[in-house]
């Protein structure tokens, strides 16, 4: 066959068209291949290398593949201390129960929200903020403000949250730059109408920096040429950046677009358990954060995992349904 | 070419937003230092933002003095060795057999290592596993269910795959074994993915708080963040020594918990500047299309 490929692209003619002319070459070239070898083959003439692969294959079976078997417990009756696989089958109990459960739908609807709002807040910002660091003539400039920016990534979550209950305490600094406005003192983290806005801006703040490196490294790869070009052509700076930049990002964007909108359902969950309170749960609350409490405060596992269950294929659904998207529209796909 | 008056004023324009966001990215890290110096009278009354009022040490004294703080100090720091050791053996081994094309059922393995990043079991099953494995109150609990990184991996898989082939199948003529060829040729030329990955999987590690709060009941073996999150949840019932007895206390000062933010906080800021390169570098290693 590769031969065949070969003689048409000299030919200038599809491989297709030659192999229906010439069944024969393709025939000849393929008795030449050497035969498929053979797994007893492969591994006794690789053995060790297979050997490295031991230890981590057991490592995603037993913590990421037993797990997603365990889920099976969605339809069982589970019992603390009994089997990990549950003791009889109970059918869609546990899923008619929580198609049921109106506190359910507030969480799916609290997540779906935040999801949304993190998509269009921490999306955008890393590519505003990488656009706007290409412009800076001062490389030392540049790397300083960069270096700065990804500083909040690698904080602990528990940091990100100790640092916004000293922002939002009643003698913290939005109180003080506030009061003036306000009159008094707000408690920010009892009142169910601030969680959003000061999830999504924490959000922000950890993700903006770290998230613009990607952008950073693709602003480089756009050829110089292009804007010499644009330049002579008399378009200007923000001409430029709408024809030659934005669409310069346009395949890393769509892909980073794609992983996010595949990870929506996956909101801060630790953050959020750190951050909320019973007074905030009619916006703080998520799937997550509810199934924890039903599963392992209450000890409900099977009801819990009949909902962690239904958002992990959510979740899939999004990831793949986002992929068939981008491919289809950018041509972009993540595999 | 000369640039327009619009675009000049532009650049101005841009400097000053980018050092706003400089100063909002620092500030709650300000903030938290100018706390720790200060008493606990000025941060009640409002006063404290980015310059330490009443400045003291003494917090720092009730903070260190605390020998729970150390212990759980001391356990972040086994915990991250123990599982960074594991991640970077796990990761290595299986990306590099990867990496190599002629691995019969490659594609089956990075399916089996890649799917995971997309589907995963969630909390209930995963804590029960865990749980009736017997691994709860153990190192085990911490340092083994999330020993690899699907991410990591395939960093460290696209970088086997862009070394020479020639310096393996050289070494393969030597009468190197693959296991040889692993530790004494391919090795030693990744130092800089390998830095990056224990950097990676080190802070990563350092952060976490999540497995700990799950499989831990006993305070002795909590790791730092745990006992963070106890004090800025309020949990006086968790047996801090802070200020007197526990069951008076119904707040605790905010000074205290700043004090024990920033020394949680210190080692990574103090190594911060000089590895932060790495991780742009693993970042950029990992973009490259698989």
């Amino acid at each position: 066959m590769a031969d065949g490929r070969a003689a048409a692209e000299q030919l200038d003619m599809p491989a297709a068209t030659l192999e229906e002319v010439a069944p024969s070459a393709a025939g000849v070239s393929k008795s030449r291949k050497p035969a498929k070898q053979t797994w007893a083959v492969a591994i006794r003439k690789d053995w060790r290398l297979y050997s490295l692969l031991a230890l981590p294959i057991l490592y995603f079976i037993i913590f990421r593949y037993l797990p997603m078997a365990g889920n099976v417990i969605a339809f069982r009756k589970f019992q603390p201390g009994g089997s990990i696989w549950g003791e009889y089958w109970v059918g869609l109990t546990y899923i008619q129960q929580f198609i049921n459960d109106p506190t359910f739908w507030n969480v799916f609807k609290n997540t779906i929200i935040l999801g949304a709002l993190t998509l269009i807040f921490s999306f955008p910002m890393p590519i505003i903020f990488a656009l706007l660091l290409n412009e800076l003539r001062s490389k030392k400039f540049k790397r300083i403000v960069q270096s700065i920016s990804y500083l909040p990534h690698f904080m602990s979550v528990v940091i990100v949250a100790g640092m916004i209950f000293q922002l939002t305490s009643l003698q913290g600094t939005f109180n003080q730059l506030l009061a003036p406005l306000t009159g008094g003192a707000i408690n920010f983290m009892q009142q169910a109408d601030w969680f959003r806005p000061i999830y999504v801006s924490s959000d922000v703040w950890q993700s903006m920096g770290w998230g613009a490196i990607l952008y950073l490294a693709a602003l480089t790869t756009i050829d110089e040429t292009l804007y010499e070009a644009a330049r002579i052509d008399g378009a200007n700076r923000l001409q430029q950046t709408r024809h030659i930049t934005l669409p310069g990002l346009a395949p890393i964007i769509m892909t980073l677009l794609v992983l996010n909108i595949g990870s929506f359902m996956a909101v801060g969950f630790e953050k959020i358990l750190l951050l909320y309170n019973p007074l905030v749960y009619p916006t703080a609350d998520v799937i997550s954060t509810y199934l924890y409490r039903v599963g392992i405060l209450s000890n409900n596992f099977s009801y819990a995992a009949a909902i962690g269950l239904f958002e992990s294929i959510i979740g899939l659904t999004l990831v793949l349904s986002a992929n068939a998207l981008s491919k289809r529209l950018v041509g972009t796909s993540l595999w | 070419m000369k640039d327009s008056t619009a675009y000049r004023l532009f650049r101005v324009f841009n400097v000053v937003v980018l050092l706003v966001i400089v100063f909002v990215t620092f500030y709650p890290f300000l903030n938290m230092v100018a706390q720790s110096f200060s008493s606990e009278g000025n941060i009640n009354s409002g006063k404290v933002n980015l310059i330490p009022l009443g400045f003291n040490l003494e917090t720092y004294k009730v903070v260190m003095a605390d020998s729970m703080f150390w212990t759980n100090y001391e356990n972040t720091v086994i915990y991250t060795v123990v599982a960074t050791a594991i991640s970077i053996v796990l990761t290595t081994f299986f990306a590099y057999a990867i990496s190599k094309r002629r691995l019969k059922g490659r594609n089956l393995f990075i399916g089996i290592a890649v799917f995971t990043m997309f589907f995963n079991g969630g909390i209930i099953p995963n804590y029960v596993l865990i749980t009736s494995l017997g691994m709860k109150n153990t190192l085990w609990a911490i340092v083994l269910p999330n020993a690899i990184s699907v991410f990591n991996l395939l960093i460290m898989k696209s970088f086997f795959e862009n070394m020479p082939e020639e310096l393996e199948e050289a070494a393969a003529i030597d009468g190197l074994n693959t296991y040889g060829i692993l530790l004494r040729i391919v090795l030693p030329l990744s130092k800089a993915v390998l830095a990056t990955m224990i950097l990676f999987y080190a802070v990563v590690n350092w952060n976490s708080w999540f497995s700990a709060f799950l499989y831990l009941d006993k305070k002795e073996l909590f790791p730092v963040t745990i006992f963070l999150r106890n004090l800025i949840a309020g949990a006086t019932s968790e047996g801090t020594s802070f200020g007197g007895s526990a069951e008076n206390l119904t707040q605790i000062a905010s000074n205290v918990k700043a004090v024990a933010m920033v020394l949680s906080v210190v080692p990574i800021l103090c190594i911060y500047p000089f590895v932060q390169k790495y991780f742009v570098t693993g970042v950029m290693l990992g973009s490259v299309k698989q």
